[in-house]
């Protein structure tokens, strides 16, 4: 069974306007999409900056309040639990933020950070929290004498080891990591995909792992979801997504990657244009739309579900982005 | 050969601080070949804006200030030049393009504007046929409508949009040098490689010279013709393009080309990792300033002398620390 389930899931947002701040419309930032992740599984979710990637984690740990659809972690319907009902959940879902800096308050020492989720779920004596803040630090790879110390007196690497040591404090079964290395130098991304490669080895975790940097998240994830406009394009094994993509979006992301080796300089389609806004997509399937497909209209009205087109390879069939090979 | 278009000599660059001198760049050298790409790579803080900040004489005053060395640009050294002077090539022969294109540009002003006095600075014209070039270069820069364009303002438009609008501008006056601080790290991938390609193309029409500064070794590889790589305000190693990825000899350059996730690699392995964090400014040795992350044994004099800079074979420099170059 699967440890997180999400169907159907929709987070729209008010714009208002007017005199009144009336609701005049909808921005839909995350439009329907559905998907499941095991337990030990990570899952990578890929797209460009305003497609919906980060609501849709904000939406799984309910830091929002999904606008319809259908959240289940761990065989429990989470999507209108109240605070209070949340509370014992949210052990087992924790989330990892992309800035280190701006996610650790600045006003509390490592101590006090690392302790606060033991202190919220009333865990431990206040000798024993210190034990375990200890463990804590060792698992991140952080010397003990850090235990006194505050955030801004770290590098942004040794803070996202913080923000990791905060995650997995309480054991937790999924976690949430919202672009954990697009912050970081080069040198010190490695250092922290390394870590978080480690702690799901150990301890079992799933992860849903956010970024766009198609390369980190081939290498961290089982499956890969695409994310184009509030809706998943097209979701496989991270392999298979990389040596036959199906959705023409997958390919254009693939093909704007630098490669990092002079040697393998090739000529490339590129996309032109800009991701359109989610406030008023077009009907139909949104890429078609963008490339001024001629097959496009042909998608408009159509059921534009995912469709399993070879073991565990799911692609929304429109006509004009989908190979039919 | 013709002659470098830029030749930077032995450059030390420092800022004034209340903890002391900071000496962000520390004597460095390279040349920019007549209408080629350099590229200049290295993580935070190793001194590559400060270096482009030197070189169009931008750097932050009364604190930044260039200590030492020469910086040769079409026969004239820009580090002694009058500000006045300075100002006539600053837009015009030299431009830059900067990392963040909402905060380079005024957002009180329209585009347009911004556009003309770019024109207007360097060259004897009148309203209306700077209005005609200024709306010719946004067509070369590939932006859709540029008539309506011209009055909108920056936050109407998309980051890759400004960050065009900011290419037309450096690129108005037709430099034979164009300095580009990580032009693309604020931009998608999509975009990116839209932006890189547009920057290839006009210089391929233009001719002009370009130094590129990013962290992104994989821009490095698609774009440049010569790379060097800088660490802690020195550079490290530096080599043409296909010799450096193929055949790198610095410790720290092949550190860096190891630790790198592959589209080629398989998910899930650990990757090689450099340990330890990137040295700050106050912490800057006089040796070998990457010997405790290279994990190799370095001798105290190796720690305490600074290795010298020297062609390992042709075309080919490193900073010679016996321990970390192989």
């Amino acid at each position: 069974m699967s440890l997180l389930t999400v169907q159907n899931l929709q987070q729209h947002f008010p714009v208002r306007g007017g005199l009144l701040r009336r609701s005049v419309a909808s921005c839909k930032a995350v439009d329907g999409l559905s998907f499941s992740l095991g337990a030990g599984e990570t899952l990578g979710l890929v797209g460009e900056s305003g497609c919906g990637k980060t609501t849709l984690g904000k939406s799984i740990v309910r830091l929002l309040k999904p606008t319809s659809g259908k959240i289940e972690f761990d065989g429990q319907d989470i999507t209108t639990a109240s605070m209070g009902e949340l509370r014992p959940m949210r052990r087992h879902v924790q989330m990892i933020f992309q800035d280190p800096a701006e996610s650790l308050n600045p006003r509390h020492t490592v101590r006090d950070i690392l302790e606060e989720p033991f202190i919220v779920q009333k865990m431990g004596q206040k000798d024993e929290r210190r034990k375990w803040v200890l463990d804590l630090l060792d698992k991140v790879g952080l010397p003990a004498s850090a235990m006194d110390r505050f955030p801004f007196e770290f590098s942004g690497g040794q803070r996202q080891r913080i923000g990791i040591a905060r995650a997995i404090a309480l054991k937790p079964k999924l976690i949430v990591c919202d672009e954990p290395v697009s912050a970081l130098d080069v040198s010190v991304q490695s250092q922290v995909l390394n870590l978080l490669l480690d702690l799901q080895r150990d301890m079992g975790l799933s992860y849903l792992f956010i970024a766009h940097g198609l390369s980190v998240v081939k290498h961290m994830s089982d499956r890969v979801a695409v994310m184009y406009l509030g809706k998943i394009v097209e979701l496989a094994p991270a392999e298979e997504l990389y040596h036959h993509p199906r959705h023409a979006y997958t390919q254009a992301l693939l093909d704007a990657i630098p490669v990092p080796d002079p040697a393998k300089r090739r000529k490339r389609e590129l996309l032109q244009g800009d991701v359109p806004s989610p406030i008023n997509p077009p009907a139909g399937c949104a890429f078609g739309h963008r490339m001024k497909h001629p097959q496009w209209q042909a998608s408009v009205g159509m059921n534009l579900t995912l469709k399993e087109v070879s073991p565990g390879h799911w692609v929304q069939p429109c006509p004009c982005c989908t190979q039919s090979s | 050969m013709s002659a470098p278009i830029l030749q930077v000599e032995n450059l030390i660059t420092a800022f004034d601080t209340d903890a002391g001198r900071m000496t962000a760049v520390d004597g460095i050298s390279f040349d920019v070949p007549r209408g080629k790409t350099l590229g200049i790579v290295g993580e935070s803080g190793c001194g590559k804006s400060v270096t482009a900040f030197s070189i169009t004489r931008l750097l932050p005053q009364p604190h930044g200030q260039i200590l030492g060395g020469s910086i040769h640009f079409e026969g004239r050294d820009l580090a002694a030049l009058p500000v006045q002077e300075m100002q006539r090539i600053r837009g015009n022969a030299i431009s830059m393009i900067f990392q963040e294109p909402m905060t380079a540009l005024n957002p009180v002003q329209t585009v347009g504007k911004q556009l003309a006095e770019a024109i207007l600075l360097h060259a004897v014209c009148s309203k209306a046929e700077a209005l005609a070039r200024s709306i010719d270069m946004m067509k070369k820069v590939r932006i859709p409508a540029p008539e309506q364009r011209l009055h909108e303002y920056p936050h109407q438009l998309s980051g890759g949009m400004r960050q065009r609008i900011m290419i037309a501008m450096a690129l108005i006056n037709t430099p034979k040098l164009l300095i580009a601080d990580e032009p693309t790290t604020a931009l998608d991938v999509t975009v990116q490689a839209q932006i890189l390609e547009l920057i290839a193309d006009l210089q391929k029409e233009m001719g002009m010279s370009v130094v590129l500064i990013t962290h992104d070794l994989g821009v490095i590889a698609e774009v440049c013709d010569e790379v060097a790589v800088m660490y802690a305000g020195r550079i490290v190693e530096r080599a043409s393009v296909f010799d450096l990825f193929a055949n790198p000899r610095h410790a720290y350059t092949q550190g860096l080309l190891e630790s790198i996730p592959r589209l080629d690699s398989k998910p899930k392995t650990l990757l090689k990792a450099i340990p330890g964090n990137v040295p700050g400014i106050a912490n800057f040795k006089p040796g070998c300033r990457f010997a405790e992350r290279s994990g190799r044994a370095h001798a105290e004099t190796h720690l305490n002398q600074r290795p010298a800079f020297v062609e390992i074979s042709p075309n080919h420099f490193v900073e010679n620390c016996p321990v970390c170059v192989s």
